[in-house]
Formats: C-alpha cells, structure tokens, sequence
C-alpha cells in the first residue's frame, strides 16, 4: 500500500474477525474494507448477530476472547493501529478513539463519583495537572448539556438518569479529544425522546469538532437521521456501502432490500410487510380451515353490544417508600383515571415513553394487578369486582397475554408442546390427550414453527420463533382478547415484521381483540386502528390511530410523534400501502 | 441514619430474644445442676429443698422470665465450677478469643484476596490452577485434623513453633495480649492458621469469582476504552466492587468464626471461651452455657450490623438515610 495515496481517518482493510472454538472457526467479520473521514459519520446497520459491533471491538482491539483479527488491517490517520502492544494499544484508546456502549446503566462504575471516572481519564491519556484535568471535565460536561456541572461532577452515576448518564458517557469519550468515536447502539437503551437528544449531540459535536463516528445500529431510524454515510451488514459480511439516501432511498441488494421493507414505517400504513423471509425463514404457514377446527370453535363467540372491554376511571398506584405513617408514606401513580373502550375485532394500542404506566394498564386489565379504583368491564362484567380466583377463570380464558420477553416467559424445563398444551389442559378445552396433540400440533403449524418442534425445549429456538411460541400459546385458550405487551420489542426489524404479520393474519382469521402495547410509535402506527397515547400514568390523547399520526391534538403527543424518526429517504418501492 | 438503627436495633432485640429462648431451653434440659454442686452425703429431701429454693421447680415460663430479668441485667447466675459470675468468667477468656478471632481474619485477608485476584487475572496459570486445587481439599479437611497435622509438622517434627497454650501476655492500654509479645505471637501462630484454614479457601474462592464476574462486566470494557491502564482497571475499578459482596460474606463468616473456635481451641488447648465452653459441658455447668451461647450470638448480632453499615458507607447506591 503506498502511503502517498490519501487515506481516510479511519481506514479498515481486508478485515477479518474469527471465533475459534472446538467445533471449528466462526467467522464472524468478512475480507471487511470501509473507511470514516474526519466528521462523517458513517452508520453500520445490520441486525444481531451480523458482526457489526466486533468491528468496533477490533478497531480498539477489545474483542471479547476467544475473538482474533486473523486477517486485515486498520488505519488510523495512515498510522497502522492493529498488531500494536498493550501499551502502545492503551495510547490509542481514548486519546485518538473514544468509544461509548450502549447501556449507560452498566458502562459507569457505580462506585466511584462521575468526577473521579472523568480525572482517571485525561490522567491516563495526557500529561496534565489534576486542576487542569478538572477545569476540562467540568468544561465537557458543559459542552454535553450538563446543567450545574460543579455540582453534578461531585455525585455517583445512580444519581443520574438514563439519559444524562450517557451524556457523562459521551463526556468521557470525547474529553481526551479523540479523532474518532465509536458509538456502539448509543441510544437503544434510551426512551424517544431523550434517543433524539442524544443523537442530535452526536450529530452537532462530530460536525463542530471534525470528529469521525461509527455508529452502530441496528436502528433504521437513527441511520436515516444521522448518518451521512451507511454500511450494511448481514452475516459477518458487508454486502452494501453508500451514502444514506442513496443506500436507504435506491437499495441495490436483495437484503438491503428486504431489511428496509421490514422496517416499520412512520409516515405511511401498510397492509403487510412485504420479503421478509431474508433471514429466518418460518416453515410455510399450514392453511388451517378456521370455520371448521377446533380453533374456530370458540363456545363464546356471541356478539357483544358496545365495547368488549371497558376501562373505566382506573386509578392504581405502587409504593415507593412505606412508613407506619400515613402521611409519610410515598407513592408513584402509575395509573392515573384512565377510561377507554376497546371493540370487537378492533386493534387498540398504548404508546408512551418507559414508565408511562402502560404496562401497568395491561396487568390491571388482565387481572394481575388490583386497581385501587376505577371500573374494567370485559363483555359487561365487572372485573375488579369478581371475588376470587375461580369467578375470574372464564374471563382468563377468553384473555391471554403476549410478552415482552420470549426468554424469560417461557419455563425453560418444559417441552414446547407441553408449554401450549398447559392451559388447554387446565380448562379443559379438549376432550382427551390425544385431540390436545393433534390441537398443539395444528397450533404450532398454523404459527409457522412445525409440528415437529414440540418436542423441543424453548433454548433451541430464536428469539422470534419464541414469540411465535408465545403466540401459539396464548391461542390456546381459543381467546377472544390478546393483551400483547411489547411482543416484538426483543427483536430484530426482520423478526418483528413476520410476528407483526403474523398478528395481522391470526386476528383477520379468528376475529381477535387486541391491545397492543409499544413504545415504539411506527409498530403502533402499522398494528393499530385506534390509539391512546399515556404519559405519567396518564392518557392524554385517544384517537384514531391515522388521524393521531397525522394531526395530534395534545400537546405532548404532538411533541412525541414529531421526534420520531423520518423516514422520507426510505424506499418505497413494492409496499403495499393501506388506503385510510 | 437513625430508622435505619432503630431498625436494626429492633431486629437485634427479636433475635437476641430467640437466641435467649434456645439458651434457655438447653440450661433447662441439660442434666441436673445439684449433682455437680452436691457430694453423695446430701439426701434426697435435702435435694428437693435445694431445688424449690434455686427455682428449679418452678413453670418453665416463670423460670424463662426471671431468667430474662437477671440476663438484662448482665447476670446469668454462678458458675458452679468457678463459683464466680458466668458472664465475669466468660469476659474474661474472651480477649484470647477474640485475639485468635482477629489473627486468623487478618491471615484470610491477608492471603484470599491477593491469591483469588491472581487467580482470577490468570486463570490458565499452573499456579492459580494449583491454588484452586489445594483450595479445594482445604475446603473437606475439619479444622481439627488441620490443627494435629500443623503441631505435628511445626511443632513435633521441626519445633519451630510452640504447641499449646497462649504464650506470655503483655498489657498495653489495659488489654493484655500475646500480641505484644514474641512469645505471645509465636502461640498465636498455629492456632490460627488452624482457625482459618477452614474460611480460606472459600474465600479465596468467593474473590476469584467475584473479581472474574466484574473482569468481563460492560464498565471494565469502558475503563479500557477510555485508555486506562490495566492495573487501574484490575486494582481500583474492578476490586472495589470484588470487595463489596465480599464484606457481607466475610461479616457473617467472622460470627461463624467465633463458634469455630471451640475445636481449635481444645485442639492447642488456646485458654478462649471456646475451651471453656467444652468443659462446661462436660460439667454441666449451665450458668456458664447459657452466658456462652448468648454472648456468641451478640457478637453475630453486632458485627453483621456494622457490616450493613459499613456495605452502606462502601456502596453509595444503597442509602442508609433514606432506608426509613
């Protein structure tokens, strides 16, 4: 390589990241070459397991073991930085690349002050005095949006919110002037709101300080509006690099494609997602006939006049700090007079940020949390007036709940067929064993995972084919109101298209109610017909779904559906487009 | 700060009382007093006489509760061996306990944290693997064979060390040790090695664990990135919080340590509470039992409650202010 020819900031080559082990080398980054100039940020999009964070991790060789550079090389300003010594290593980091994680929570140590993490750093890197060090710490904090850094430097990082904590983070990283940042998922673990904060911190410092980034993402929004550049990654390789608008507007490859198909959009309702079997391919959903299985036989399927469910004043509140005094005690209200109704075959859905009380809705509704006040009304009975356990076991059956987490839902201990057989069983919805098998087999079918995977154990199964799981059990019961809390924030963008069809599919063939719970306003957008939007416990705005997209009459709403991401780079091509 | 306390001081005071309860019950059930206090000559209606003016027919409750009116006060009754107040006699060989107590936590701290970190950065060290190996049998020898092996080897064989007893004493601030003499320390030497052979190798365990748990968590990854040394990553962000759970485990262990001593102590014949406790029993000397028993659960009592104190001085996550 001759050294007269220009060369990026960063410049990876050739890079190839392995994983061996006993049962033969993982590959986990491809003959990788892409480059980052001084202020561009270039976004590496892909979903898990892609190897887009090992290239991170191997730029400031930090690749967790057994992970080894076994090819490439990696440039920094025309200086060759892979292969170097410990120490020499230890130069680089910090000084010339600072890198910030994804969680804030975990990347602080809890026990020391924020000063005391800041000072170690410039320390470590420069040779100045303790004074100097801390006039610049308070000088980054500042330049972060740190209100009262003097004071602020002095507390420990559990003081702190999410969101001011990766301000700290971000402060730490750049206080050593870096040439380049490395930003691995810096606002996945973040709410909306405080995610466009963050980024537009990013964006504004790369630019003012002519800082390169690599931002990793899985996050088609964030790449769309910060990056100027995106690389796309899919199984260890890059399989298209470009500028934003042209890689997200005119995708030339199948995968890139089918990524950005699977997006769920903001600014347009589709009927479905379209080619989103890139990835995981599901087996070929059995058509089952509905009117005649088991499945469509619901014994309650008489209409209903008015709403189905009815959630009426609920107030319901936690505790926070008890005392034996009253007047001492403190509470959280995480559900303040909230009323709406949801109807027969509708889809209604709670969007709000963490902490809103959404869940909580949903657990009140489903019988798990006791409402201190307040009425919830399923098919004209009174909820939170049934007297024990045995009353409420019909509205349990006609009521199932799809969580967030498919790996911690399910008892590891069972086989999958007995997992959904459990609650036929224990209402005894069959007449003998031998119709339950021949019911779970038809259910794993119909949920597109294969008879043949009931005997297995739910560890051997992807996160998305766990929530099919969940699904096909929740089916189980033949209910007539899904709750699905978060069901596909776990997930990839590709997996939550195919859950989101499928859910599209279930509820047009068996008539379902839904009430779907995100916080993700896209996913609502696509799923719902109606929306209530809840903030501090609170529902500000129950509407339409389409016209609370398009004109938002509260003012926080309003606020929340404008920080979403835009996607108006975004392909458009082979969407089918809901006409409202 | 103060609910905290009174907290603590209210749970203290419902453990004390079942632990006074258990003390109580075994003073009441173990063998019969008058046969140690009396000779042969003394008839049968003189006994009876005895008993009805001790107490010793009275309901178990009244006995129960005049015995928590007397122990409130510090009195436990008169040893019958010693004829002198139990709780005097029991004060009075706990500095040696104590002594013992203190050198075998300060070897366990001295040797565990430094071996499990090596261990925990060097996990493929033929030295960290043989620490974890000679660990491992340390862990299923009982402490007394510990004890006749190391008298065997140190004092028998190679008669370094002395083999029982507590050497001289000196007195220094009015606490007289074998600290502050050598004699005093070349005693203390074996016993408690003995004494904390049985706690090292769990500890050295707990460090390596711990220290390996916090080597590949999200922050020391962070340290790295911000170009930290290795040796700040591994010796202050890293081994604090190795140290934290490592506090409430040791705050426990000390308590347990304490009742330990009864078999070391026999074994050196160390002149500690711990030996004087094994001959009580054997002369049924209740008195002195019960004194022994709640005394040791005070000790459990107050040392896990300066660690909770101290867990919340270390970690500032857990607020001991607002704990109402």
């Amino acid at each position: 390589m001759s050294q007269s020819k220009h060369m990026s900031l960063l410049e990876v080559q050739h890079l190839q990241i392995e994983y061996p082990s006993r049962h033969g080398v993982m590959v986990a980054v491809k003959d990788l070459s892409l480059s980052v100039e001084a202020g561009e940020i270039v976004g590496i999009v892909g979903e898990s397991g892609a190897g887009k964070s090992t290239i991170g991790n191997a730029v400031i060789d930090l690749l967790s073991p057994p992970g080894v550079i076994a090819n490439g090389d990696v440039f920094l300003n025309g200086e060759k930085i892979s292969g170097l010594t410990r120490e020499q290593m230890r130069a680089v980091r910090g000084s010339k690349i600072g890198f910030i994680f994804q969680d804030p929570m975990t990347s602080l140590n809890t026990l020391f002050t924020i000063e005391q993490q800041m000072i170690e750093t410039v320390l470590a890197n420069e040779k100045v005095t303790r004074e100097e060090a801390y006039q610049r710490s308070i000088d980054m904090l500042n330049a972060v949006g740190i209100p009262k850094p003097e004071l602020r430097i002095k507390q420990y990082p559990h003081q702190f919110s999410g969101g001011m904590r990766q301000r700290v983070v971000i402060a730490i990283a750049l206080i050593c002037n870096p040439q380049l940042i490395i930003a691995d998922e810096p606002t996945t673990a973040l709410d909306v709101s405080i995610q466009d904060q963050i980024l537009q911190l990013i964006k504004t410092l790369c630019k003012e300080r002519q800082v390169g980034c690599m931002l990793v993402t899985h996050d088609m929004g964030v790449v769309s509006s910060v990056t100027d550049k995106v690389a796309v990654m899919y199984r260890g390789e890059l399989v298209e690099m470009g500028t934003t608008s042209q890689v997200l507007g005119a995708p030339e490859h199948e995968y890139t494609k089918s990524l950005i198909s699977a997006v769920p959009r903001s600014d347009i309702k589709l009927v479905r997602f379209p080619l989103v079997n890139y990835i995981e391919e599901a087996e070929e959903l059995h058509q089952l006939d509905i009117a005649n299985h088991w499945l469509g036989q619901s014994q309650d399927q008489k209409e209903y006049q008015g709403p189905l469910l009815k959630v009426e004043n609920v107030n319901l509140r936690f505790t926070t700090k008890d005392s034996i005094f009253a007047s001492r005690r403190e509470y959280v209200q995480a559900s303040n007079n909230v009323s709406f109704e949801i109807f027969e075959g509708e889809t209604f859905g709670l969007v709000g940020e963490s902490g809103s009380g959404k869940s909580t809705i949903a657990r009140a509704i489903a019988g798990l949390y006791a409402p201190q006040s307040g009425k919830i009304t399923f098919e004209g009975v009174d909820l939170t007036a049934l007297k024990n356990e045995q009353a409420r076991r019909p509205i349990r059956r006609q009521m199932q709940m799809v969580f967030q987490n498919p790996y911690t839902s399910m008892n590891p201990r069972m086989k999958v067929a007995d997992i959904i057989a459990e609650p036929i069983r224990f209402h005894k919805l069959a007449e003998n064993n031998q119709q339950v098998e021949q019911i779970v087999a038809d259910l794993l079918d119909h949920v597109g995972l294969g008879r043949k995977s009931g005997i297995k154990y739910p560890h051997e199964f992807s996160g998305g084919q766990r929530q099919r799981i969940s699904i096909a059990r929740a089916l189980a019961t033949r209910p007539r109101f899904l709750i699905c809390d978060e069901p596909t924030s776990a997930l990839d963008v590709s997996v939550q298209a195919q859950i989101l069809n499928l859910l599209k599919d279930l509820q047009d063939e068996l008539n379902l109610t839904m009430l779907f719970i995100s916080h993700d306003l896209p996913v609502i957008r696509q799923m719902c017909d109606r929306v209530g939007v809840m903030r501090h416990g609170c529902l500000v705005e129950v509407g339409d779904s389409e016209q609370i997209f398009t004109s938002p009459q509260d003012e926080y709403s309003k606020n929340l559906i404008s920080l979403m991401p835009s996607f108006e780079n975004l392909s458009k091509a082979h969407l089918q487009i809901a006409s409202s | 700060m103060f609910t905290f306390l009174l907290k603590r001081l209210v749970q203290a005071t419902i453990v004390m009382l079942v632990i006074s309860l258990v003390a109580f019950a075994v003073k009441d059930n173990l063998g019969d007093p008058l046969r140690e206090l009396t000779g042969q000559s003394v008839s049968e209606a003189e006994r009876q006489a005895m008993r009805t003016e001790m107490g010793l027919n009275d309901p178990f409750a009244v006995q129960y509760k005049r015995f928590l009116i007397n122990a409130v006060q510090g009195d436990f009754g008169t040893s019958y061996t010693f004829n002198r107040p139990a709780l005097e006699v029991i004060l009075d060989r706990l500095v040696a306990t104590l002594e013992l107590v203190f050198a075998a936590t300060l070897i366990i701290i001295c040797l565990s944290i430094p071996l499990g970190i090596y261990c925990a950065i060097n996990p493929k060290n033929w030295f960290s693997k043989l620490i974890m190996a000679v660990s491992s049998i340390g862990i299923s020898i009982p402490v007394f064979l510990t004890a006749i092996l190391l008298m065997y080897v140190f004092s028998i064989e190679l008669g370094w060390l002395p083999a029982y007893g507590r050497g001289e004493t000196a007195n220094w601030l009015g606490w007289e040790s074998g600290f502050f003499t050598l004699d005093g320390l070349s005693h203390l030497i074996l016993p408690a090695f003995a004494l904390a052979s049985i706690m090292l190798p769990l500890f050295i365990r707990l460090v390596r664990s711990e220290m390996i748990e916090q080597l590949s968590s999200e922050y020391v990854k962070f340290a790295y990135a911000k170009g930290l040394p290795q040796r700040r990553v591994w010796y202050v962000h890293a081994l604090k919080n190795t140290l934290l759970p490592l506090l409430t485990v040791g705050g426990v262990q000390i308590g347990t340590m304490v009742a330990y001593t009864i078999l070391t102590e026999k074994v050196f014949q160390w002149p500690g509470t711990g030996f004087l406790f094994l001959d009580s029993i054997q002369r049924t000397d209740t008195p002195v039992i019960t004194a022994y028993v709640i005394v040791v659960g005070l000790i459990f009592v107050i040392t896990n409650t300066i660690v909770d104190l101290l867990y919340g001085l270390i970690n500032p996550t857990v607020n001991l202010t607002a704990k109402g």
